[in-house]
């Protein structure tokens, strides 16, 4: 196989492992939107609701469709209840102090998880085809595919939502402008609790499909750190942004870890973050509404 | 009843820590020196972050940052602690700055990302820059030497910690109290206030930012010492984390608050770890399995919980304890005022 085929190859599994990376960063980005809160507990939402699902699918034996409604339902569940008793007391507090909440949350799930699920590894039940897509002579292993096609259609299908429902424009117009939105009848703390549960579905999906494709572990959660350069180069506040940005970024972990060794795609997200601090703050699509000083 | 002034309280609680070592046994010198080591790191964070109002995810890097400085200092330079050390300070602040400066000219999120950035980055180097770091089998560092005279054991390296923890706890009371440590304040609760009555912010922050890695650099220098090796496991995510918790807990933005957040976080782990296993050879149940995610899920209630209940941290609630136990009668409906203005 000549070098060129083995990029191309590397490329398309680095694409299609940035379908599910846009729908981890679609959650963060709503919630930022709508209340300028950074979550940074999504990870840990995610594998909690792959623990949900791997519970109600393996454990209770529910099967595969219901155990993921469950999971589903129960995810929604967990965030209300960090939006409503962890993060309005907070409203109107330091910016740093409500990251440090979401943080603290983060760090709370973990634990949890850890002393009620253990922290070895399980087995997530198979719920994607394992046999391998072929793309012309192109080769990517089915679990990955799939996940990516599941990854894009419900970002595509949320991205509209977002922008055609009635709910989708109560979300912008209470990110535009918080007062003037209340005035016009727009409940705003129902909004924010709307943007909560979009990162809990979200967060399901992402959780489930990543379980999948990867193992179950406490430690899935990390995988939402690197999506922080996908929200970065996407502009924090661009919904749009992240289906392009996650797609970026995860074709450029798999290329680096194919030109510069496998240990460098752990750090390449970061990197990555780095530079586009320096170079335009706004990402790709964000609006100006960083503030320089 | 008349206070007694509280520099009385601080030298006797100096003059009692020089004399631990005498009183009690060898493991609690190990465990004060590590306690030490993490007032200094707190220290360090709570001028970013308490004072200044810059978050930062990544101060466990830095403090690894001067641990390997140390370590190399003596095997490539051969340079005696008390040039290592300073210079473990100065090379943490230097990378402290090089993340910091892109973001540090914009408000919100941005540098909390960078820290992050350095944590991981950081990590990446100590684990596979093999050729100097040695990857994840660590450095060795040999015993410091003061004239001849090697601190090969916790207890001598212990005074070394306790002379740094009392000149740096003094530094940093006292830069709070000069004109940087108000324009820190001012930076953190009304920059654009600050900068219109002629407080050079972006100046302050990157300082501040500078004070604080220098800080936790110090701390890594002294936790070489301490620990005579170094690798990389002992600078993740989780000992940031930790910094974090403590600077909450003991009260963002107080020197004492730092002090006290660093011992309540250094001792919660063994209280958590005394309780546990008493609880659990009563119940019959094996709770040593669980005792790191235990650790975690308790750092994760305690930062909520502070942050939501009593922002302020432990600093405050000694203060209210001491105007409850300290004040006389005729004082009591003015704390009973600052109390109910206390309640956001």
């Amino acid at each position: 196989m000549n070098p060129i085929m083995v990029f191309a190859e590397y490329s398309a599994v680095g694409i299609a492992a940035g379908g599910i990376y846009a729908l981890i960063a679609l959650g963060t980005v709503v919630i930022f939107k709508s209340s300028q809160t950074f979550n940074f507990a999504m990870g840990e939402m995610m594998m909690l609701s792959a623990y949900f699902f791997y519970t109600a699918a393996v454990i209770f034996d529910f099967g595969l469709l219901p155990g993921f409604i469950l999971a589903l339902v129960g995810s929604i569940a967990v965030a209300l209840l960090i939006e409503r008793f962890a993060l309005r007391p907070m409203l109107g507090r330091p910016f740093i102090a409500i990251v440090m909440v979401t943080f603290g949350i983060g760090s709370i799930i973990r634990g949890v998880v850890s002393m009620v699920w253990g922290p070895t590894d399980l087995q997530s039940p198979a719920i994607l085809a394992r046999t391998p897509v072929m793309i012309g002579s192109l080769f990517i292993p089915g679990k990955t595919a799939r996940a990516f096609a599941v990854a894009v259609v419900i970002v595509g299908g949320l991205i509209a939502f977002l922008r055609y429902s009635r709910a989708g424009i109560a979300l912008r117009a209470a990110a535009a402008d918080q007062i003037t939105a209340y005035s016009m009848g727009i409940d705003v703390r129902r909004v924010i609790a709307f943007t909560w549960v979009i990162a809990a579905i979200t967060g399901c999906i992402s959780g489930v499909l990543m379980a999948n494709v990867n193992s179950l572990t406490p430690n899935l959660g990390l995988v939402a750190l690197n999506v922080l350069s996908v929200i970065i180069l996407g502009g924090m506040n661009s919904i749009g942004g992240v289906l392009v940005a996650g797609l970026i970024i995860g074709w450029l972990e798999s290329v680096t870890g194919f030109l510069l060794g496998t240990e460098f795609r752990e750090i390449t997200p970061y990197v990555l973050a780095l530079l586009i601090l320096l170079v335009r703050p706004t990402g790709l699509f964000g609006t100006a509404e960083i503030e320089r000083i | 009843m008349a206070r007694i002034p509280s520099i009385i309280w601080a030298v006797a609680l100096v003059v009692v820590l020089a004399a631990l070592p005498a009183i009690v046994p060898r493991y609690w010198i190990y465990f004060a020196g590590i306690l030490g080591i993490n007032i200094i790191a707190v220290h360090g964070l709570n001028i970013m972050t308490g004072y200044t109002g810059l978050l930062s995810l990544g101060h466990a890097a830095f403090v690894g940052v001067g641990a390997y400085t140390v370590a190399l200092a003596q095997s490539k330079l051969a340079l005696p602690f008390y040039l290592a050390i300073p210079l473990a300070g100065l090379v943490a602040a230097i990378m402290g700055i090089g993340f910091g400066l892109p973001s540090l000219r914009i408000r919100g999120l941005y540098l909390v990302i960078a820290t992050l950035a350095a944590q991981f980055l950081l990590n990446f180097v100590f684990v596979h820059w093999q050729s100097v770091t040695n990857g994840d089998a660590g450095l060795t560092v040999l015993p410091a030497t003061i004239f001849g005279y090697p601190l090969n054991t916790e207890t001598r390296v212990y005074y070394l910690i306790l002379a740094c923890d009392v000149a740096l706890t003094l530094f940093a009371f006292n830069v709070i109290r000069s004109r940087v440590g108000r324009a820190f304040i001012a930076v953190r609760e009304r920059d654009r206030t600050a900068e219109v009555l002629g407080v050079r912010i972006v100046w302050y922050k990157f300082v501040a930012f500078a004070l604080g890695s220098f800080y936790a650099g110090v701390a890594g220098g002294l936790l070489a010492y301490f620990n005579q090796f170094v690798n990389p496991e002992q600078f993740g995510l989780v000992l940031s984390v930790f910094f974090l918790s403590a600077v909450i807990v003991g009260g963002m933005g107080s020197t004492l608050g730092a002090i006290l957040g660093a011992v309540f976080m250094t001792l919660l782990p063994e209280f958590l770890r005394g309780g546990g296993l008493a609880i659990g050879t009563a119940l019959g149940f094996d709770i040593a399995a669980i005792l790191v995610p235990l650790r975690e899920t308790v750092f994760g209630l305690l930062i909520v919980g502070f942050l939501i209940l009593e922002p302020r941290g432990l600093a405050q609630l000694w203060k209210r304890a001491q105007q409850k136990f300290l004040t006389t009668p005729a004082t009591i409906p003015i704390t009973l005022i600052g109390k109910q203005g206390d309640n956001r």
